[in-house]
């Protein structure tokens, strides 16, 4: 199966239920089981998340657009972030200890479970971060 | 996100509507904080929220640390398949008291 969508979310939190809205009807179309496909949801939530929460950290209000690009080429699930806020500095990405019980820094290590690779590439024209994260379903 | 707050004695229960996400927790906390600061025992029922990412789960922890600050407990109860995923993804089934 091959299915490439794409949507644009002005960087608000109150667009985050727009963004899993999204995701569940890409995933729709796609046969998995429920529980991967709220997986999915979630993996994609948190980057976003992610996205509105320290790339845009400390701006307050904006009219930026984030992009999501969901794709699928035979069993392979590609998930594209595109943002024009603060570049990411990859190496500065970690998510907590789950031992050290205590409020936040749970998305990445969620992200992480939940997919088989994040990366964040270089060079996208017109964006300054670009997250890829990768899964074979 | 919805929300109704009951008490009962000593027992606040706070009944939660919807998803959790970024965008309601500090609304969350709003309500359930203040109910433990003032030394409540506290129920969180999330039997009908559907959804709930990290922030959501923030929102439990913090509200179960302060919680043993103040002496009392915060107890998570009628939690949907779904959400006890996320909980158990983050390894607090054991940390959190589930009912």
């Amino acid at each position: 199966m091959t299915l490439s969508e794409s949507k644009d979310f002005v960087v608000d939190s109150s667009n985050l239920k727009e963004v899993r809205m999204f995701s569940r009807e890409v995933f729709e179309k796609i046969n998995l089981p429920q529980e991967q496909k709220d997986e999915l949801v979630l993996a994609i939530a948190e980057a976003a998340q992610n996205i509105v929460k320290h790339a845009y950290k400390g701006i307050e209000e904006t009219k930026d657009k984030m992009q999501i690009k969901i794709s699928l080429k035979d069993s392979k699930l590609e998930i594209g972030f595109f943002d024009k806020g603060k570049p990411v500095i990859p190496e500065n990405i970690q998510h907590r200890k789950l031992d050290d019980i205590k409020p936040g820094g749970l998305g990445t290590f969620f992200i992480k479970q939940i997919m088989d690779e994040a990366i964040f590439k270089k060079n996208q024209k017109g964006w300054v971060n670009h997250l890829v994260l990768t899964k074979t379903i | 996100m919805a929300y109704k707050v009951s008490e009962n004695g000593n027992i606040s229960t706070v009944f939660l509507d919807g998803e959790i996400d970024m965008d309601v927790t500090e609304k969350a906390k709003e309500i359930i904080l203040p109910l433990v600061e003032a030394g409540k025992e506290v129920h969180i029922n999330l039997k009908d929220v559907s959804y709930m990412d990290s922030s959501g789960i923030s929102v439990l922890i913090e509200s179960h640390q302060k919680a043993l600050e103040k002496g009392t407990k915060v107890i998570v109860k009628d939690v949907s398949k779904s959400v006890l995923k996320v909980i158990m993804m983050a390894k607090l089934e054991q940390i959190l008291n589930l009912e």
